[in-house]
């Protein structure tokens, strides 16, 4: 293990976790990631299926990496990435029916995730399966992290639950917790992650946007400044 | 025919693919800095839709569904699993055809909404609105309604949301809120805006 765990193998893993994280950083599959955040525990099953997916299309296109024609390989990163998400479709609705009900189109839906394709594209081209399988996991793992972050902020303030068990006690069932709808609600996942980009971003300032227009001071002088 | 004004209203407004299902986040984030880019993707997203999710709809219930079949005598046959990679694959096909037309017959429209083309193969709002139009079982004239509706309304808050950023060149926003951060807050705040038309019933 140690032997597999080398400095390059543990930067692959660590690196998308904060340092580059899919999400806050490259702006990379938050699409389906936010719809299944209003529990944890449709967030931590979607994070898993994306995360063995990720991992498993990147080692397996790294595999025929050399034999696959430039001009088509986006079509056949694809169809390996279309496989894999029924296999895990099918998985989930075998083993975890009631929550693939929940999840509904959006396990489906990984197929089109940016992060999933754009490691293919980005990563597993270029280097050897092993790697590629592990540069998968850690950009899995860095949706995770930003996917059940949102899910705990919107279940423990939504409904006062965690994974389903009671940690606020309701007002309604005589506590003193008023659960925030608003939190139930879409728009809470968008003011969440952009609050956590906030956060990373003012605890790693290199990870800052070049600011595009620049408010410039106007000197008030006595004769005004529109001359 | 209230009926499809109901569901067309519902595609665009309260169900809107952007604001309520997250759908296209990563195009609708990284294209909705300038109005025109932003309104010609829309336009692009709203044809595409219009086109593949009633395909879409025909190709599930010709050969996907359960006995879908049976129409060539084959009996028992549900295919129903592969309508992920039938979807995709419908999207792909029927994005390069209709980039080949326009390229022949539209120059124009080409040269204004070509280099998006690709962008929406794999935009989730387009394998969302087909992957929908199925786990709800729509007919051939509601996938119709639903396709034109889901794309409209996607491409309505993109141009919106474009609209916003460019008035925010002008605020005074903290260092580290720059770019995406205040981009996902705007956001939230106008799916709010959205969420307010959930109570309308026609």
């Amino acid at each position: 293990m140690s032997e597999i765990l080398n400095d390059e193998t543990k930067k692959v893993l660590v690196e998308p976790l904060v340092e580059n994280n899919p999400i806050t950083l490259q702006v990379l599959g938050i699409c389906s990631a936010l719809a299944v955040t209003s529990q944890m525990s449709t967030s931590l099953i979607m994070a898993l299926a994306l995360t063995m997916v990720t991992a498993c299309s990147s080692a397996a296109i790294s595999a025929i990496r050399n034999h696959i024609p430039s001009s088509i390989r986006i079509i056949v990163q694809m169809i390996i990435i279309a496989s894999l998400v029924i296999v895990v479709d099918q998985l989930l609705k075998a083993f975890a029916y009631e929550i693939s009900k929940q999840l509904s189109v959006f396990v489906g839906l990984i197929i089109t995730n940016c992060i999933v394709m754009g490691r293919a594209e980005g990563y597993a081209m270029k280097n050897p399966p092993l790697e590629s399988f592990i540069d998968g996991i850690g950009n899995g793992l860095g949706y995770s992290l930003i996917l059940v972050i949102v899910a705990f902020f919107r279940e423990i303030f939504g409904s006062g639950k965690l994974l389903g068990m009671e940690v606020f006690h309701l007002s309604k069932d005589g506590g003193w917790y008023d659960p925030n709808g608003l939190m139930l609600l879409p728009p809470s996942a968008f003011f969440i992650i952009g609050l956590i980009i906030w956060a990373v971003r003012e605890w790693k300032p290199k990870q800052r946007e070049a600011i595009e227009f620049k408010i410039m001071s106007i000197s008030h002088g006595e004769h005004g400044g529109h001359h | 025919m209230e009926a499809y004004i109901s569901l067309f209203v519902k595609a665009v407004f309260i169900e809107n693919l952007a604001l309520s299902f997250f759908l296209g986040m990563c195009t609708f984030i990284a294209v909705s800095k300038k109005v025109s880019t932003a309104m010609g993707l829309g336009i692009a997203v709203m044809i595409v839709q219009a086109i593949t999710v009633p395909a879409n709809n025909l190709v599930y219930h010709t050969l996907l569904k359960e006995d879908a079949l049976s129409w060539l005598g084959i009996k028992g046959v549900d295919l129903s699993f592969l309508a992920l990679l039938a979807c995709i694959g419908m999207i792909a096909a029927l994005v390069q055809i209709l980039e080949m037309i326009l390229d022949k017959f539209f120059p124009a429209l080409y040269q204004a909404l070509g280099i998006f083309l690709p962008l929406i193969t794999v935009n989730c709002a387009i394998l969302g609105g087909s992957l929908f139009m199925i786990e709800r079982d729509y007919n051939f004239g509601e996938s119709v309604t639903y396709g034109v509706g889901s794309g409209l309304g996607w491409a309505l808050a993109i141009t919106v949301m474009a609209g916003v950023r460019e008035k925010l060149k002008y605020s005074d926003i903290p260092a580290a809120l720059q770019g995406l951060g205040i981009t996902f807050i705007t956001a939230g705040l106008m799916s709010l805006g959205f969420m307010a038309f959930s109570g309308i019933q026609l």
